[in-house]
């Protein structure tokens, strides 16, 4: 089944689309030569098609943007970060198993 | 009927794991490959892997471990992702017990690698993923302009500051001893940076910062003489520790962990190989490990035709 690709998101985009979004929202922080990130993009993949309209994930290439890792600490990547009304409720860092990341999803819904 | 799940249950989907799944495939032996996180294992983590033969250009590691993968399934073998909490041992079989579910296995290969070492000075866990490193491929980017310390003087060490050197301004390389282990070849490379500023006979006693690393406190074990180093970031590469503790007690390991063979692969328990990084050996490099793992399972193999013949 096909299904909404995660939603790129930049700097620029990332208030409008992540902290201002009326669902929750995850997004995977990530680079191209980092292998367990490409590892997990498959499994960040599955879950926008399984939690689509209940949760929106989003890729930020980190490469490409230094101001929101930046704000965010983010010093080791992949980390996935959980918003739910602008604020962070979860960040999760390391290649990690699928039901580590929907167990603190199903949190925020 | 079989008495048992799979003829061959292998441990860890790195390059010993993916080969011995390769060679167990084309023996057509009902084989499954258990990882735990992601195939490819410490290979992942490489940017570019310039000493395995066959690729004159250097491959990625994430591309070789796909490809090790993609290559070995083509010929039956069974991949799932799970982690083996215990082996027990039997006369005819044996069982790896997972998360709600046990398995029996005719013969089983343990390739579950192993990984980083900790430095084991204070500050280090605390500020893991907060300036503390393990992983230049992963985290390297996040350092663009900055000044940073690599800790280390192996092959994984001198590979991981020369791609540093991609981001980082300036890269301080700290070595407790007056020379390095690794390769020659990539010696050269490192000394020939002008980035990279080494420290000899350097160790680090601590790492500082409050939210991030921010100083490194260091001794020279030579004169004696402490310094203070401030960097953004301190990456770790001092060695390696198997993945065995998951054996406790069902298998013998060395005082290091490492499990011993003889040169068929063959532990002191019939029925079960070991290869790849976690086995007692001279050199762990992804070539010397796909050829424990085509030995292994070739050895397995031979072990299922001579003990329980179909």
């Amino acid at each position: 089944m096909s299904g909404p690709e995660p939603l790129q998101v930049s700097d620029a985009t990332f208030e409008e689309e992540i902290l201002k979004s009326d669902m929750p929202a995850m997004v995977d922080f990530w680079a191209a030569w980092c292998g367990p990130c490409r590892a997990i993009a498959p499994v960040v993949e599955e879950l926008a098609r399984d939690y689509q309209g209940k949760v929106k994930v989003a890729k930020m290439n980190v490469d490409e943007n230094a101001k929101t890792p930046a704000k965010y600490g983010i010093r080791a990547i992949p980390t996935l970060i959980i918003f739910k009304g602008g604020q962070v409720l979860e960040q999760i860092t390391g290649a990690v198993s699928r039901s580590l990341i929907e167990n603190a999803l199903k949190k925020a819904l | 009927m079989s008495a048992w799940d799979y003829d061959i249950i292998i441990v860890g989907a790195g390059p010993a794991g993916l080969t011995a799944g390769l060679y167990a495939g084309r023996a057509r032996l009902k084989t499954l490959l258990l990882e735990k996180l992601i195939h490819g294992g410490q290979v992942m983590t490489t940017d570019l892997v310039e000493n395995y033969p066959g690729f004159p250009e250097g491959i990625s590691g994430f591309e070789l471990s796909d490809r090790m993968r993609k290559q070995a399934e083509r010929f039956g073998l069974e991949f799932r992702n799970g982690e083996v909490l215990d082996l027990k041992v039997g006369p005819d079989h044996h069982l790896l017990r997972l998360e709600g579910e046990e398995l029996k296995a005719g013969a089983v290969i343990i390739a579950s690698g192993a990984r980083y070492r900790n430095l084991g000075v204070p500050g280090e866990e605390a500020l893991t993923g907060k300036g503390v490193s393990y992983c230049a491929t992963c985290d390297g980017a996040l350092y663009r302009g900055q000044t940073i310390a690599v800790v280390g003087g192996g092959d994984t060490a001198l590979t991981d500051t020369l791609f540093l050197c991609r981001f980082a301004d300036k890269i301080h390389l700290i070595h407790r001893r007056d020379a390095f282990r690794g390769e020659k070849f990539l010696q050269e490379q490192v000394l020939a940076q002008g980035k990279v500023q080494i420290h000899w006979d350097t160790v680090v006693q601590e790492i500082q910062g409050n939210q991030a690393v921010e100083t490194l406190q260091l001794k020279n074990v030579k004169t004696g003489k402490e310094s203070s180093l401030p960097v953004a970031g301190v990456f770790i590469f001092v060695g390696i520790v198997p993945n065995s503790a998951w054996l406790k007690g069902s298998l013998p390991v060395d005082e290091w962990g490492f499990i011993s063979t003889n040169a068929q692969m063959a532990t002191s328990i019939p029925g079960i190989f070991a290869a790849g990084d976690v086995r007692s050996k001279l050199l762990r490099q992804i070539a010397t490990a796909v050829g424990d793992g085509a030995t292994a399972a070739f050895a397995a193999g031979e072990y299922l035709a001579e003990h329980h013949p179909r």
